[in-house]
């Protein structure tokens, strides 16, 4: 499962919030959780046999009567999930985010979304930068799959910080929710002061001549590609869109309505994802040019986090030449 | 405490009356409907009426009640027969049963947790229910709460893989306040169920993957209230009762009969099944 790669996919760069060290949001989701687990007893955590990856082990060992381990059978375990819930507890369903939103996507939409029962779904290794396992583990469609569905809640935090105070969000918010985390180490990029609201996104900035509207770990590109184009006197706003359903639509109005020109980035397909749900919005609203930073209906490959990340153009550096080309 | 309004019924004639009720109501709505599943609403009737109404703690007018016991129909599509047994319950009123498949009704195509409470979970994509079964059963045990699930699966219906991994999950976790039915009455859409994807030694994958295996007639309303007992004194491992069943079951024009599956009485053919059904 490649877990021996551990150096970062964007740790090479310096970070641009926090002088702290690169960590994982999955690393963080384990601990957290097992927090969670101390403090309260309807927390119950169901896992697919990748407990030590999507790191539920932690609250798996700590409390084992309210951990299910349900071997490799994701729509069972989406479905017992959804049962759990029914009798008022508070279930967190982890595996691989191809996995969990692939192979259980009926099972999501029946008893988790059509019954809207409170199933937190919290996916591990979401995007390219799962890296080596290649292309049958980088889930690039996830947030597609999820967002299309009613009652269904979508987040994508940026860095670990951001990761403990979703996962505390999620747990007091009642209904689907489902979130995607990542392998690889990431650098903090949020505010030290910083608290995630579902449906608010983080601005930075916002931007005279363009805003860059990112989620996950292209929120750390975009502040980096910022930084660079403003050497060149180019005002580029960035947008931290850690909920992309339902999407904060007041502040992409606020960001179109500044520059004439978006760019969207994320770590999944151009299609269905961040800047899919951007673009739906603005074409009805206040259309300007949208461009779309992803994966560009192509499947990933193995290799490290960084070279897929240069490959497939979701670079800060990338950002920059998309940003410079079309001014 | 609450319980079921109108108590609970252990006399066997008096089972077999509430079924017919059962299953008049079914061909009513289906007829009123003029579109649905007859043949599994009638195939699962007896074994439904007897869990609803001879086993199960509930109470109409709280169905959120946390210490009812659970009935889930993880075969969704013979949902006139769950919204016959809740009207027989009390849940809705007797007229509620003319708007079923109507727009905006709490009595959807398939069940509708959502817009009828009563119903535990939303079904009617076949495989899930049973794992949702699962998962009540698992939340009740950790708080203690003596409660009990029930779900209803098609013969059909476990060719889905998802029905296995459940099975296996509620061995596993020896989950002993569920008791699982299979309502194997040998058709399916495309044809009997041997044919399209044969499921047999069924005893015998159960009993392997760990489970209480009881078979029995189930249109015998004896061997159905024997065999609930016996689930209910299973202890240490889950239990499913395979009720051999007749699809289509009391009205002889439709038993047997595939095409019944998805089709629903005409007018004449409901005044028909019903004096049937009266006489039987
Ligand atoms: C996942 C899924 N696939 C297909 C269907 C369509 N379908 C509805 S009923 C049915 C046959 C069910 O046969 P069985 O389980 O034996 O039910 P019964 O004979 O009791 O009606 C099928 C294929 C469905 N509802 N769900
Ligand atoms: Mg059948």
């Amino acid at each position: 499962m490649g877990e021996r790669i551990q150096q970062s996919a964007v740790s090479s760069q310096q970070s641009a919030g926090s002088e702290k060290k690169p960590k994982a949001t999955r690393d963080e989701y384990g601990e957290v959780l097992l927090e969670l687990g101390k403090k309260r007893s309807d927390i119950v955590v169901l896992d697919a046999d990748l407990s030590s990856s999507t790191k539920t082990g932690k609250f798996a060992k700590a409390f084992p009567d309210r951990f299910f381990n349900m071997g490799i059978a994701e729509q069972d375990m989406v479905g017992t999930a959804a049962g759990l819930s029914l009798t008022g507890k508070v279930p967190f369903a982890s595996t691989f985010a191809v996995f969990e939103t692939g192979r259980a996507w009926d099972q999501i939409r029946l008893t988790v979304c059509y019954s809207n029962t409170n199933v937190k779904l919290v996916a591990t290794h979401g995007g390219i930068t799962v890296g080596e396992d290649g292309a049958s583990h980088q889930a690039l469609e996830d947030i597609a799959l999820m967002r299309s569905l009613p009652n269904m809640t979508v987040i994508v935090p940026s860095d670990a910080a951001e990761t403990a105070s979703v996962i505390n969000a999620v747990a007091d918010y009642k209904g689907p929710v489902y979130v995607r985390l990542g392998r690889a180490k990431v650098p903090y990029v949020m505010p030290d002061n910083y608290r995630f609201r579902i449906g608010k996104a983080h601005i930075f900035h916002i931007g005279k001549d363009v805003n860059i509207i990112a989620a996950g770990i292209m929120v750390d590109a975009a502040i980096k590609a910022a930084a660079l184009l403003k050497k060149d006197g180019i005002d580029t706003g960035v947008l931290n869109m850690s909920t992309i359903k339902p999407l904060d639509e007041e502040a992409v109005l606020s960001a179109a309505k500044s520059a004439k020109l978006i760019l969207t980035a994320e770590e999944h397909s151009i299609i269905g994802g961040l800047g899919s749900a951007v673009c739906e919005f603005l074409s009805e609203t206040h259309p300007v040019r949208v461009i779309r930073i992803g994966v560009r209906d192509t499947f990933g490959c193995s290799g490290n986090p960084d070279d897929l990340l240069r490959i497939h153009g979701l670079t800060a550096e990338d950002i920059v030449k998309t940003i410079k080309d079309s001014m | 405490m609450s319980v079921l309004t109108k108590g609970k019924i252990t006399d066997v004639s008096e089972l077999r009356k509430v079924a017919k009720n059962v299953r008049i109501r079914i061909l009513h709505m289906l007829t009123m409907a003029g579109s649905g599943h007859t043949g599994g609403s009638l195939s699962a009737a007896d074994v439904a009426v007897a869990i609803y109404f001879s086993k199960m703690n509930f109470n109409p007018k709280e169905p959120f009640w946390k210490g009812r016991d659970r009935f889930i129909l993880s075969k969704g599509h013979a949902a006139p027969l769950l919204y016959a047994l809740m009207a027989e319950a009390g849940y809705f009123p007797e007229d509620v049963l003319d708007n079923l498949r109507k727009i905006e009704s709490p009595l959807q195509g398939h069940p509708c947790c959502k817009r009828l409470p009563g119903v535990e979970v939303s079904t009617g994509s076949l495989g899930q229910g049973l794992s949702v079964a699962n998962g009540m059963a698992l939340g009740l045990r950790l708080d203690k709460n003596p409660a009990r699930i029930y779900c209803i699966m098609g013969d059909g219906e476990i060719q889905e893989g998802q029905i296995w991994e459940a099975a296996m999950t509620a061995a596993h976790y020896k989950i002993d306040n569920l008791c699982a039915v299979v309502d194997n009455n040998g058709l399916q859409i495309d044809g009997p169920v041997q044919k399209v994807m044969g499921i047999n030694p069924i005893h015998d994958k159960w009993a392997a993957f760990g489970w209480h295996v009881i078979g029995i007639d189930g249109h015998n309303m004896e061997q159905i209230l024997a065999a609930l007992d016996e689930a209910e004194k299973t202890k240490g491992m889950p239990t499913v009762i395979i009720a051999n069943t007749t699809k289509g079951k009391g009205v002889s024009f439709f038993e047997h009969k595939v095409e019944y599956h998805g089709i629903t009485p005409t007018p004449e053919e409901y005044e028909r099944a019903v004096k049937e059904i009266h006489n039987g």
